[in-house]
Order: structure tokens, then C-alpha cells, then sequence
């Protein structure tokens, strides 16, 4: 199990050393950020005398150095734009992006699992077939449109909900957060949905296919033919083995989820770090987006290391780290 | 499940709106964001919008641009090297305290002392070479050279509390001022510094999610009429507009121009538009080697006079208003609209394909060339469909032009290196006069003097700078403002820049509230008014 982890962590400190080395040469690519940020009127004195603040007058090479050396101390640059710590901004901005992930998943796996499970377990009644319809619309809209569509129905139309922003926060362990205000968690309920959408219908596919295959396997029978409730049957015999898929590919788009809730952010006008990456890359604000990014790989790793953790809860049969040999 | 959670929902709804609704707030949905509280940070449109609430400058602009005064009740030229100021002896800093010229001589100390500024207002502060304070009311700035352009600068940056900051004792210094330290940007993120002159007092500030402003109750101008104002941006376009629908917010900056046609149509909205001091236009380059022309053998035809005169008379500046911008902009025929100081009434720009034809002949073009057109697609309203459609009028005329639209970011880092021979963009002239885009524009690049900072053309016309040396050395307003004008007119006979049209700013608010339309396009609460029943 050690071991595990420790190669685990060994194998992700090279993957974000990677990360940070194509981070900093593409953004440097894309332009200069002076020509963003400077005021047109300045002459180039200005220019000069800004280039310098910033740092930008060294060669990459240079950056690229002083960069690593203050990341190792754990300090990953001031944003040119906002001139305060890059990972500070992020960090931040990161409960409000938290909040509406795990709100988006919490409804996805919430009704996805019970959905795919009926229309497992019934493929060929009208429920059954409503639900797999569905899922496939939930797969082929656009976010960027649903999330339209959402505020024109539910904010304009019917005026139920507000149309964006986090509304009211309250503070819990000193950090922000919306669902614990009635404002709040009515302002988060409309994102919520509109990024759930997607991973609703990837779970309702899993979880039918997985429902449909484990249900005509021996021991299901044998439950059945035992005399077993159909309620055990389903919510332990079935539900259990199909849970494997399921959280492998729920792991991974928490993750996605967390990372890139861009679209939904942008929409919903939610102060989320998505619309913060989305500012700094158009802004060519470098140490935020290399921030942000960092962050993200490290997220992916930590998740990544605990659905494996999970898995051996789940399933006894796997070893963690190859096992004994 | 999902019934049950909007049923929920709904109820918190309705008690989240009963609970907030005093009259007296308004919330605006803005399409852009500050980059820092702090007003010397960056000078960037979102940030002195953000800076008109909470702190107030020497001199001020009214909606049409003009000056007027704000914190000085008067100014006068002495002489040509000699400015002074006479300030209000009515007005309190947020803490209280009486405002002196003491903050003025802070300010001005302070603006070149921000750590980490991407973009200084030292370009407006770098013209006073000295400042006498006769008495605490009274400010005497002196210029190296005649600066006609003095009390306009000054009306760029706000004027922060020299007590609040610990720098009574701070004197001017045009080598730069000394003080044991200067406040830091995020003194005034975190409230601690936000101590101005202004309608509003400052409140909150969450990064991304909500300015809040409250009503200054000293305030020595007229009185807003709004107890809370909170500023909310939303970057996006449509959500921005489904917010006021919505009735999220109570008014929006910008509404995209594809929507302007239903908002007219809804009865809930009324709309505020006024012409802009930003033109957009199109940059012909006459360097030696045309990096984005072909079919020349090398050589750049945008030398020769006539090649750029065709390429103006071939744009019909109509049918881009009319169609690509659904009427909202104003074609443009020089730098600046009609109204605006330096204006010149006599030039004309004409649409005529079948003499931009004949004229490309002449130059020796009988079968045109081939043309790469930079333009960025999302920096300006619909830039990047105005510039296809400058395109097909190009071609139109026998010069085949394709368009390279790219973001914002990547177009001006390319444009800045000429990478472009035509490229379309903007010019707003924040000092509301006709010097500030001939002085970037036109004029030939000097380093360290401000002329030429957005000549990307390679133009160079001695006589033209001579006249606008001229001009800015010209403390007399009506003399200057015949120089500029006989400037304006050279520069157009030259066609270097080719005006396409004035952009037109547009405000959407709930029935019920009227708003003055300002020319420099800032969105001010303060002049937001319920409408008179």
C-alpha cells in the first residue's frame, strides 16, 4: 500500500513537471501580455518601465528559472493582472467552482443511478425507453445552450429563480459558501442542473448497461430463485456489482467537472475559478493560468489515487499496486 | 426528485425576494471587471469606472466630454508654463477629514510608486514638473514646456487621502517623492485604503462575484439617489441580457446588437445610446516590404497615395452601419465625431468603386493584388464581421482580401511586431480631444515623447508632426483647436487611417430609471435617476 502510494506520487511529480514546462512555453507562444495590459497611450518609457515590473524582460529561459525556483517554495508568481499571488486567486476562487461540482454530481448520481437502474431492469417499458431518450438529449445539447434555455425558462419566464451569480454566502470552517443560504442555494440550483445534465446521462447509460448485463448473471438468478425480496436483490446483488464503472467514470469527470465547469461558469456568470482561467488565458495573465493548471493536475492525481482506493473497498479481488509480486 | 427540488427552490425564491427589496438599490450587470480596487493600479477602462464612485479627480468630464470641474472649483493658465488650481473647500475624505491640496501632491507622488502596475497613469502625470501649494486650497503646477493638455490629464486619475495613507508630510519631487513606504493595491482590495471623495462609499468587494457601494452621505455634489449600489459582472453577453429580463439586475452596460431588437421590443426595458469617442478604422501600412501582401512582386502599393485612396473609396460606411452593426454606430469620416474639440466640419469621406477602379489603374494595379486584412474578433463591437465585410468591398474593386481574425490577445502582440499591412481597430480618445489619436495614430513614432504609440504603419510625415507639435504647445483653446483641425486634415489627405465608424455605447435598464448617455462610455451610478413619475 505504501509503496503504491509512494510511486503513485513519484509517477504525478513528473507528470506536473511536464505540465508546468508545456504550460509556460505555450502561453509564451500565444503573445506578449504587455500588449494586452499596457495602456495604448504609453510611450516606451512606459512600455519599458512595465515590461520590467513584470519581469518580462528577461529571456523565457530566465523566467522560466526564476519561476521554478520560486514554485519550489511553493510561491507560483503575482498575476499581471490582478497583482496579487497567482495561487492565492485561484485558490480563492475555488470552493464556488467545489460547490457547484459536487452539487452537479451529488444530482447526477442521485437520480442517474435509480434512472439507469429502471431502465435496466425494464428496458422495454415506456419508462424505460422515456429515460434512455432523455439521456440522449442530456448528451447532444449544447451546454452553453441548456444553460440558455434554463435561465429563459426558469429565471425570465417564470421568475422562480434568479439568473445567475452565488447569491448569499455564509461562512463555514472560513470559507464562503452558497448552499448554506436560502438565496444561495437558489441561485445554485439552476448550474447545478445545467452541469449535471451531462454526467446525468453518462451515469443513467452506465448504470443500465451495467443493470442489464449483471442482472442475467447466475448468482442474480440464484437470488431470485432463493426467494430473496426483489428489493435486496437490486439494491444489493445488482446495484453493488454495477457501482465499479460507475465510480471509475464518475472519478474521472469530478475531476473534468472541477477543472472545466468553464461553459456553465461563463453562463450562470458564477465566480468559479473555470471563468477566472477563461479571463487570465484571454488576458495572457501567465501565472494564474500556470497556477490554475498546476492545481488541476494535482486534483486529477489525488482523485485518481482515490477512486483506486475505492476500488478495493468495492471489489476485494483487486490488489492494489500489482500485490504480491 | 427534480419537482420537489424546484418546488424548494421557488419558495427560496420568493422569500430571497421579499426580504431585499428597499427601493433604494441598485444592482448593475457589467460586462467587464475591474482588475484591483486600487485607483493608480490600471488604468483600464473597468477600473476608473470603478474609481468615479469612491474617489473623485481634480478635473472631471461631463457626458458629452467636455471638462468640468470636480474637485477644483477653477483653473486658469498663468502663463504658458503655469497652471492654477483653485479647489472646493466643501469636501470630506470618506473618514471625514477635510480634502487639501496635500492629497493632490500625494497622489501625483504616489501614481509612479505602484508595486506591480501592468499599465501606469504616470503617462498623465509625467507633464508637471513642479507643485507649489500657496495655501491649502490652492495648487500651482508648473510644466516643463506649454501643456495645453494639463487640467485634461488631470481629469484621468482620482485623488486618494494623503492621511488615511500617512503622507502628510510627503513633498513633490520631480525626481521622485520620498515617503518610508507607499500603500500597496491590496490595501484598497481589502477596503483599509478606500477612503475617497466620491458619492459612494465602498462597502464589499468579492472578486468575480459583487461590488458593493454605499451612499456617502457628506457627499458635496448633488445626491445620489441610491442607498446601496451593487455592481455584479457578468461577462457574457446573453446571460448579461437574461439577467435584466430576469430582473436580476436592474440595468446592463453593452447589450450585444443582436439583441438590440428585442429589448426594444420589451416594454420592461428602455434603452440610453450615445456616440462614443471611439473610432473604429482601418491602418494602411506603408512599410518596405508588405508582410501581408502578394501579387506585387514584393513591392507595397499602400505607398503609393492613390492605392490608399482607393481602398477608402471602395468601404461604403452605410451599408457596414446599416447592416453589420443594425444601426448602432455612426459612420465616421475622420478621428473624432462632430461636437468634440478639434473636429474639422470640412473633411469628407465618399464612397465610389467605379474611381477606386480607375485609380488602382493608375497606380499600375489594373488586376489588384492580394491583401491579408488583421482584425480581432472579439475586442470591438462585431469587429471581426465588419472586417469580412471590408473584405468583399475590397474585392469588390479587384484587391483580394481575406480576412485573419483572431483573439484579441493574439492580434495585438502580432499587430504590435507590423505584422499586418491593413489591420482594423479602435482608437478611444480618453482625453475627449483631437490630439490624443492624431498624437498615437499618425504621428511619428519618438520614444520617450507619447507620439506614435499605436503607429503601426511606418507612416512618417515630417510637416504633420511639425503642425502637431505646434498645436500641443498651444495654451490658447480656440487657436489650438484651428491647428488640430488643419492637422486633422492633412492626415486624412494622407489616407493613412481609414475611419470606418463611431462605435455607439448602449445602456439597457428597467422601466422606470433614466440614465444620461456619456460619450466616454462609463457606466455611473450616481447618474443613474428613478424617472420622474
Amino acid at each position: 500500500m505504501i509503496v503504491f502510494i509512494l510511486r503513485r506520487l513519484t509517477q504525478s511529480a513528473v507528470v506536473i513537471a511536464a505540465m508546468a514546462v508545456l504550460v509556460f512555453t505555450g502561453i509564451f507562444a500565444i503573445g506578449n501580455p504587455i500588449d494586452v495590459l499596457i495602456s495604448p497611450e504609453a510611450d516606451e518609457v512606459e512600455r519599458a518601465a512595465a515590461i520590467a515590473r513584470l519581469g518580462l524582460d528577461q529571456p523565457m529561459h530566465v523566467q522560466f528559472a526564476r519561476f521554478v525556483e520560486s514554485a519550489v517554495g511553493g510561491d507560483l508568481g503575482t498575476s499581471f493582472v490582478h497583482g496579487v499571488p497567482a495561487l492565492g486567486l485561484v485558490l480563492q476562487r475555488f470552493p464556488a467552482t467545489l460547490e457547484l461540482a459536487l452539487a452537479a454530481m451529488l444530482l447526477a448520481v442521485l437520480l442517474g443511478i435509480p434512472l439507469g437502474l429502471w431502465a435496466g431492469l425494464k428496458p422495454d417499458s415506456v419508462a424505460g425507453r422515456v429515460i434512455m431518450t432523455g439521456s440522449i438529449l442530456g448528451f447532444s445539447l449544447p451546454t452553453f445552450w441548456v444553460g440558455m434555455m434554463l435561465i429563459m425558462a426558469f429565471a425570465v419566464q417564470l421568475g422562480w429563480l434568479p439568473a445567475g451569480g452565488r447569491g448569499q454566502t455564509a461562512s463555514l470552517f472560513g470559507v464562503q459558501w452558497s448552499f448554506l443560504t436560502r438565496d444561495g442555494l437558489a441561485h445554485l440550483i439552476l448550474p447545478a442542473i445545467n452541469l449535471a445534465t451531462f454526467k446525468l446521462s453518462l451515469v443513467i447509460r452506465l448504470a443500465r448497461a451495467g443493470t442489464r448485463e449483471v442482472a442475467l448473471q447466475d448468482y442474480v438468478k440464484f437470488a431470485r430463485a432463493k426467494g430473496l425480496s426483489p428489493a435486496r436483490v437490486v439494491g444489493v446483488h445488482i446495484l453493488k456489482n454495477i457501482m465499479i464503472p460507475v465510480v471509475t467514470v464518475l472519478g474521472l469527470e469530478l475531476g473534468s467537472v472541477i477543472a472545466f465547469s468553464v461553459v456553465t461558469e461563463s453562463v450562470f456568470a458564477w465566480p468559479g475559478m473555470g471563468k477566472l482561467l477563461i479571463e487570465s488565458i484571454l488576458q495572457l495573465d501567465r501565472p494564474v493560468v500556470v497556477a490554475y493548471l498546476l492545481l488541476t493536475v494535482l486534483l486529477f492525481v489525488v482523485i485518481n489515487l482515490v477512486v483506486d482506493l475505492i476500488y478495493s473497498m468495492l471489489d476485494p479481488r483487486i490488489r492494489l499496486g500489482g500485490g504480491r509480486a | 426528485m427534480v419537482f420537489r427540488l424546484l418546488g424548494l427552490a421557488t419558495a427560496a425564491a420568493i422569500l430571497a425576494g421579499a426580504g431585499s427589496a428597499p427601493a433604494a438599490t441598485l444592482t448593475i450587470g457589467t460586462s467587464a471587471e475591474p482588475s484591483s480596487l486600487d485607483p493608480h493600479y490600471h488604468n483600464l477602462g473597468p477600473n476608473t469606472r470603478a474609481r468615479k464612485h469612491v474617489f473623485k479627480s481634480l478635473v472631471g468630464f461631463d457626458a458629452k466630454m467636455r471638462l468640468q470641474p470636480e474637485l477644483a472649483e477653477s483653473w486658469r493658465a498663468v502663463d504658458d508654463t503655469t497652471w492654477e488650481f483653485k479647489l472646493r473647500r466643501d469636501v470630506k475624505f470618506h473618514d471625514g477629514s477635510p480634502f487639501t491640496a496635500q492629497d493632490v501632491v500625494y497622489t501625483v507622488c504616489r501614481i509612479p510608486n505602484v508595486a506591480n502596475s501592468p499599465s501606469s497613469f504616470t503617462v498623465y502625470t509625467k507633464g508637471i514638473a513642479a507643485i507649489e501649494m500657496p495655501d491649502p486650497h490652492t495648487l500651482v503646477i508648473k510644466t516643463a514646456k506649454p501643456y495645453p493638455l494639463l487640467p485634461a490629464e488631470l481629469a484621468t486619475f482620482g485623488i486618494i487621502s494623503a492621511k488615511a495613507a500617512g503622507g502628510e508630510q510627503v513633498t513633490f519631487d520631480k525626481a521622485g517623492c520620498k515617503a518610508d513606504s507607499w500603500p500597496t493595491s491590496q490595501a484598497f482590495n481589502d477596503g483599509t485604503l478606500m477612503v475617497g471623495t466620491g458619492p459612494f462609499k465602498h462597502k464589499e468587494y468579492v472578486k468575480g462575484g459583487r461590488q458593493v457601494l454605499e451612499r456617502n452621505p457628506d457627499y458635496w455634489g448633488p445626491k445620489p439617489a441610491w442607498d446601496t449600489v451593487v455592481f455584479r459582472p457578468i461577462t457574457s453577453d446573453g446571460p448579461r441580457v437574461a439577467a435584466l429580463l430576469a430582473g436580476d439586475v436592474d440595468m446592463i452596460e453593452t447589450p450585444p446588437v443582436q439583441d438590440m431588437e428585442r429589448l426594444k421590443g420589451t416594454p420592461s426595458v428602455t434603452l440610453a445610446q450615445a456616440q462614443s469617442a471611439r473610432v473604429i478604422y482601418l491602418a494602411l501600412g506603408v512599410q518596405d516590404t508588405p508582410p501581408t501582401i502578394t501579387g506585387t512582386d514584393g513591392k507595397n502599393p499602400l505607398k503609393d497615395p492613390r492605392v490608399r485612396e482607393a481602398l477608402s473609396l471602395a468601404v461604403d460606411r452605410d451599408a457596414i452601419v446599416k447592416r453589420v452593426m443594425q444601426g448602432v454606430a455612426e459612420p465616421a469620416n475622420q478621428f473624432l465625431p462632430a461636437g468634440f474639440f478639434g473636429n474639422n466640419p470640412d473633411v469628407k469621406v465618399h464612397t465610389d468603386a467605379a474611381k477606386a477602379k480607375k485609380l488602382l489603374e493608375e497606380a499600375g494595379y489594373p488586376k489588384g493584388f492580394q491583401l491579408t486584412l488583421g482584425t480581432p474578433n472579439d475586442r470591438y463591437i462585431n469587429d471581426d464581421k465588419v472586417a469580412q465585410a471590408v473584405a468583399q468591398m475590397f474585392t469588390r474593386i479587384g484587391v483580394q482580401t481575406k480576412v485573419d481574425a483572431t483573439t484579441a490577445n493574439v492580434f495585438f502582440s502580432k499587430r504590435n511586431k507590423q505584422e499586418y499591412s491593413v489591420f482594423l481597430a479602435g482608437w478611444q480618445a480618453d482625453s475627449g480631444e483631437m490630439s490624443s489619436p492624431l498624437k498615437a495614430l499618425v504621428a511619428t513614432p519618438i520614444k520617450d515623447k507619447g507620439y506614435g504609440t499605436t503607429n503601426y504603419t511606418s507612416w512618417s510625415d515630417p510637416e504633420f508632426d511639425g503642425m502637431l507639435e505646434t498645436a500641443l504647445a498651444t495654451v490658447d483653446d480656440a487657436q489650438r483647436e484651428k491647428l488640430l483641425q488643419a492637422a486633422v486634415k492633412r492626415a486624412m489627405d494622407a489616407t493613412i487611417i481609414v475611419p470606418l465608424h463611431y462605435e455607439v455605447t448602449v445602456w439597457a435598464m428597467k422601466k422606470g430609471l433614466s440614465y444620461e448617455p456619456r460619450a466616454d462610455q462609463y457606466t455611473l451610478a450616481a447618474k443613474v435617476v428613478p424617472a420622474q413619475p
